[in-house]
């Protein structure tokens, strides 16, 4: 298909297109190690300075350690929750079935922050609850839930009933069939939800903000707060780059236990 | 279940009749009386509807830049490179979304600062205003129009593409009558992602957009500095309904099983 030179264009863009995606990326790592203390480009000497500084900031590690808590949690939810959903939409017929591929889609369409002043509006107004680290867990878990449960549906489908009713025949209790079949197999898609649905939870801004209070800051939080601050900006620069080095992990994970990672995080 | 439906569609008709209430004038605390008073200023109010036409616009353009910009590639990875550059290439096109959104949004205010790579490379930088935030939002949200794209091109079967230069069509005329019905469905999805993020932003606007104000900006003015949280509501009506109307338009064009 195509002819040579036809070819040769859209190879071109290609190129032109990853580099687009790349170079400012690259900026961020570099900038990380830039001597001029305003970050002027091109760099006038390289340092690690700024590194040691980051290091000891301790607004940085507080808010690191309230984002793996709150990672974490809606991570579990999500993980019980979304399969949950997964298995009945899946495995059961029931009324107003196909109404849930519509609605599903919503918490990860509609505007983060249309989802935040919802839950904000819910959590003051309606509940009367104090804002604080379990309501950011109840915020991230909504949408970390739509993730757990693309994943886990799609694989339910792929699956078939097939081996859990030749597990049936055999004579396994449902328990049986669950713990011995059905989990090994959903285990890869298990594995990349939660992967996934941690990393959305770790970056998310929007919904934190409406459902945090003033006392919690997560690590995004705490970038944002500090991004328009000159004297900060060597910190920022830091974890900025340490943040972008540190996203090749979960790719590897995802690659390794997830399988197609093409599909995962869409 | 039962949680999907009370914690997000509750929140969701919290949000509906609280765009309704009022707030106390002297104390500003939210007071419950239904009133019509927000939406009809949403919809009558002229700074409103101008960030409105503005904030969708610049959806739209971001989308349109998006596809553009992932036609090409996706044409590239499903149906010209090799299986192993296929793979590195769907690689390299996801990675981008693990790196953290602020870092993405903070690297473009970098980028484009006065001092920056872009005015040492070339001279030239277009600042923070309206142009870099149609930029920034391009940038992040570009992979999850890449994916569907591609996928969408993956699944165009070589046999009609072969029958349909047999026949004597040319490249061009077998791109677009041929590869491009089968392709929009994956165009259409990726949209649905580009344009309702788009929509929704104001971190992004906030970083590098200068004193541009986007329908988010307003929302989170009226909510945090203003303290009115029903007017606040009752604005975050607007992308809701934008959103959903175009899920519906969408869905018509079976993009929704795309996803």
């Amino acid at each position: 298909m195509l002819s040579g030179g036809a070819r040769a264009a859209v190879r071109t863009w290609t190129v032109l297109v990853l580099v687009f995606l790349y170079a400012p990326l690259l900026l961020v790592v570099v900038n990380a190690f830039n001597a001029s203390r305003t970050f002027a480009f091109p760099p006038s000497g390289l340092t690690l300075r700024w590194w040691a500084d980051a290091w000891n900031s301790d607004g940085m590690w507080t808010s690191l350690a309230n984002s793996v808590v709150v990672g974490l949690g809606a991570t579990a939810v999500a993980l019980v929750l979304g399969t949950m959903i997964a298995f009945a939409v899946q495995r059961h017929q029931f009324f107003g079935r196909n109404t849930i591929s519509f609605l599903v889609v919503l918490p990860i369409t509609l505007p983060g922050i249309v989802t935040g002043i919802a839950l904000n509006a819910t959590f003051t107004s309606a509940l009367g609850v104090t804002l604080g680290l379990a309501t950011v867990i109840v915020g991230h878990a909504t949408f970390c839930i739509v993730i757990v449960f693309n994943n886990t549906q799609a694989r339910l489908r792929r699956l078939g009933t097939d081996l859990e009713d030749a597990s049936a025949d055999l004579g396994a209790s449902s328990w049986q069939t669950f713990r011995f079949v059905t989990f090994p197999m959903m285990r890869g898609a298990l594995v990349a939800g939660a992967i996934l649905a941690f990393a959305l939870s770790f970056d998310e801004i929007v919904v934190t903000t409406f459902t945090a209070g003033p006392a919690v800051q997560t690590l995004p939080i705490w970038i944002f707060g500090n991004l328009f601050r000159p004297n900060q900006a060597p910190v920022i620069n830091v974890v900025a780059a340490a943040l972008t080095v540190l996203a090749v992990i979960p790719v590897w994970l995802a690659q390794r236990f997830g399988g197609d990672p093409a599909t995962t995080r869409v | 279940m039962a949680w999907l439906v009370v914690a997000y569609l509750g929140s969701l008709a919290v949000l509906l009749v609280s765009a309704f209430w009022t707030t106390n004038s002297f104390t500003g605390a939210v007071v419950h009386t239904v009133t019509g008073d927000n939406v009809v200023r949403v919809v009558t109010d002229e700074v409103f509807r101008t960030v409105t036409v503005r904030t969708v616009g610049v959806a739209l353009l971001v989308t349109v830049l998006c596809a553009v910009l992932a036609v090409p590639l996706g044409l590239y990875m499903a149906k010209i490179a090799s299986p192993r550059t296929r793979l590195a290439l769907v690689v390299a096109v996801t990675t981008p979304l693990w790196a953290s959104y602020l870092v993405k949004a903070y690297a473009w205010r970098v980028m484009l600062s006065p001092d920056g790579p872009m005015s040492w490379a070339t001279g030239y930088t277009p600042g923070y205003g309206l142009v870099a935030t149609v930029v920034t939002l391009t940038y992040l949200w570009l992979p999850y129009m890449i994916i569907p794209v591609f996928a969408a091109f993956e699944r165009v079967p070589n046999h009609l593409v072969d029958a349909s230069s047999d026949l004597g069509a040319s490249d061009l005329s077998t791109l677009r009558m041929v590869v491009a019905p089968l392709v929009f469905p994956g165009i259409a999805a990726g949209s649905i992602f580009t344009f309702s993020l788009s929509l929704g932003d104001y971190i992004a606007v906030t970083i590098v957009g200068g004193k541009t104000q986007m329908l988010g900006n307003i929302i989170y003015g009226q909510l945090v500095t203003a303290n009115n949280q029903p007017l606040a509501a009752a604005l975050s009506i607007i992308p809701l309904v934008a959103v959903i109307l175009y899920l519906l338009a969408m869905r018509r064009t079976g993009a929704l099983e795309n996803v």
